[in-house]
């Protein structure tokens, strides 16, 4: 039983940081679902949310601080989608996208010249900054809420989408973006919704994931960013179960990749892993099969 | 066709007084000035945008693996034409590095080009059957993949690891950049005139009509993708020749996203576009912009919000401003030419010559 000594703490790692990207894919697969846009800012508005934290915290308690950070991010999420991809509706996909590429490099200069480009100690959040003994491994408690919180938010977020006014219209708007306009569903309002949503849960996210790791700086935001995508694209996107499947998958791959020695490759590994998925079957594992008409 | 050559002609006539003028302007002015780090980085800017105008604005290809190209194509420079007696320091960690031999700078530069677009064609092998925003990812993904394997220990001897590369040859003055990216960019330009430049612009207009036209779609996708990393490894060679030293961890997605911006700004499909763009995006980041990054008093009043790292910001506020209000860019898809300026100014309206 030696090998699964020296993996389970990997492996419990992986888990927990499974449940941070499953956090943030949601946010992506919603998006996407929707307006088909990869939201690159997404990563750089989880990154943001971890900031708001650090400087909040320090002038009020926790039990002002923590909703601030969330509502400031979701404020700050519906902006952007006013503010940078509302006026591109009628545009071509390409122009949107690359909209999302500026915002996030706007995001980062920003938060670069906020904090002078210095890491900023993350606040320790009492009881889940706490260490406890699992078995062989020792890790903070956050490692065990994450992915009980995780399965929790996406339960909830399936009732919402499944059995409600808006949820229903969600759906209807993914399934056909023009239809659902003709019906009279209001497209701006699920627009807003769903950014809404991606970027509540990437506010929850960050708080896990930075609790973890205790320092936040302006780009620390991307590559769990893009890991998301990935995972999101991997449980085929549009698929809230299917990105919180593929994100633990991913979560856990990478940390046991790390675990054999080879941590130059764990983020290449995730790349490799969507290519892969791209190519054997493009819907990733839950998605819908589309069918493009000319 | 004879207005055509005249074109041509008064082009090249151009392109020599500017070799001239910037002869002129090195002779006049101390090698320090700013303007020689700006118009060093802005041409050799101008040809990676440019390398990856082809694929996006003219192919319709939304790639967003340009760093990762680039990244091959500095590394072989630097790899193949480090002094054999300077490798001993540089590969410290490795014993010397297994490559004991260096070649002229200017294989060094084709050996980057070939390099690059010789890992494009394996990338586009399966990269290219995908569409959209799904290549867009899978070619960020590769690039992040390359960056991995030459920070790889194990390719140490090779790539010295995640450790610097440095000592390899450079160039003193602003003519090499500038002679190296006219002739690539030349290039570049028959490619789009000929042929094969019209079935990419067929592609980008519309797919399906372009391949029941009877156009090979795989294989222009393809040349179109080796072809702009074949110029964007150059383009990253000339990168290393300009810093001096490399690493493979500044090759981030964020040089892609960078690049892909000052395309936008430049106009999709529109070479004069990039080339124009580059420079104005290098100029404003290192250069207009500077004033933004330090504290000002006027009088006894501090002027709010300048501090260290302002500039950046105005700039992407600048940016975005570009997306949203002008998406079309500066030059849209159109050329800088010089015929339609003078009968825009003198008011006459001439036979349209495109092509």
């Amino acid at each position: 039983m030696g090998w699964l000594e020296r993996f389970f703490p990997y492996i419990l790692a992986g888990i927990s940081v499974g449940g941070q990207y499953a956090l943030i894919a949601i946010g992506y697969t919603m998006v996407y679902g929707i307006l088909r846009l990869i939201n690159f800012a997404h990563g750089d508005i989880f990154t943001v949310a971890g900031f708001f934290m650090v400087y909040m915290n320090a002038t009020m308690p926790l039990y002002l601080s923590i909703p601030l950070t969330i509502i400031l991010t979701v404020i700050l999420g519906f902006a952007v989608e006013r503010a940078a991809y509302k006026p591109l509706r009628d545009a071509p996909r390409m122009s949107i996208m690359i909209s999302a590429i500026g915002v996030s490099y706007l995001l980062q200069n920003l938060m670069w010249y906020v904090t002078g480009g210095l890491a900023k100690q993350y606040p320790t959040i009492p009881w889940i900054s706490s260490s406890v003994t699992v078995w062989v491994a020792t890790t903070k408690i956050v490692t065990l809420v994450t992915p009980v919180l995780t399965i929790l938010l996406v339960v909830l977020l399936q009732q919402l989408i499944n059995h409600t006014k808006i949820g229903m219209a969600m759906r209807a708007v993914s399934r056909d973006f023009e239809t659902a306009k003709l019906m009279g569903i209001q497209i701006n309002r699920v627009i807003s919704v769903s950014f809404i949503i991606g970027s509540f849960l990437a506010a929850v996210g960050s708080l896990l994931y930075f609790s973890n790791y205790a320092t936040v700086t302006p780009t620390v935001g991307a590559m769990p960013g893009l890991k998301a995508f990935v995972a999101a694209v991997f449980g085929g996107i549009g698929s809230i179960p299917g990105a919180m499947i593929g994100a633990f998958l991913i979560g856990i791959s990478e940390n046991l990749i790390k675990a054999l020695g080879y941590s130059t490759f764990s983020d290449a590994f995730t790349f490799a892993l969507l290519i892969f998925v791209l190519l054997a079957k493009p819907t990733g594992l839950f998605g819908e099969k589309t069918i493009d008409k000319v | 066709m004879k207005e055509n050559k005249i074109s041509w002609f008064i082009g090249l006539v151009l392109l020599a007084l500017m070799f001239v003028g910037l002869y002129a302007l090195e002779k006049a002015l101390p090698p320090s000035t700013m303007l020689f780090t700006i118009l060093k980085k802005g041409v050799i800017y101008a040809l990676i945008a440019v390398s990856m105008n082809l694929l996006n604005g003219f192919t319709g290809l939304f790639s967003l693996g340009q760093a990762g190209f680039m990244v091959i194509g500095a590394y072989t420079y630097a790899i193949l034409t480090i002094p054999v007696n300077m490798r001993a320091m540089i590969y410290q960690y490795y014993d010397g590095g297994v490559v004991q031999f260096a070649l002229p700078a200017i294989v060094g530069l084709l050996c980057a080009g070939l390099v690059a677009a010789f890992f494009a064609f394996l990338v586009g092998l399966p990269v290219l059957r995908l569409k959209s925003d799904y290549l867009a990812i899978a070619t960020l993904g590769f690039a992040e993949i390359i960056r991995a394997f030459i920070q790889y220990e194990g390719l140490g001897p090779l790539t010295n690891g995640s450790n610097l590369l440095r000592r390899f040859p450079s160039f003193t003055g602003i003519l090499y950049p500038f002679a190296a990216v006219a002739i690539c960019v030349a290039v570049i330009v028959l490619l789009i005139h000929s042929t094969y430049g019209r079935a990419l612009k067929a592609i980008r207009d519309d797919e399906t009509a372009a391949e029941a036209m009877g156009i090979n779609l795989f294989f222009h996708k393809q040349f179109s993708f080796v072809t702009s990393s074949f110029f964007a490894g150059i383009g990253g060679a000339l990168l290393a020749m300009y810093q001096g030293s490399i690493q493979a961890a500044t090759f981030k997605s964020a040089m892609t996203y960078e690049i892909l911006l000052i395309v936008v700004i430049g106009g999709m499909g529109s070479i004069t576009g990039s080339i124009i763009a580059s420079f104005l995006f290098v100029a404003s980041s290192e250069w207009w912009l500077r004033f933004l990054d330090n504290e000002m008093f006027i009088g006894a009043f501090k002027m709010p919000l300048l501090r260290s790292g302002f500039r950046m910001v105005v700039f992407s506020v600048i940016i975005m401003a570009v997306v949203l209000l002008y998406r079309r860019g500066i030059m849209g898809d159109k050329e800088f030419n010089l015929r339609r300026i003078t009968q825009h100014l003198t008011g006459k309206k001439g036979v349209r010559h495109d092509g």
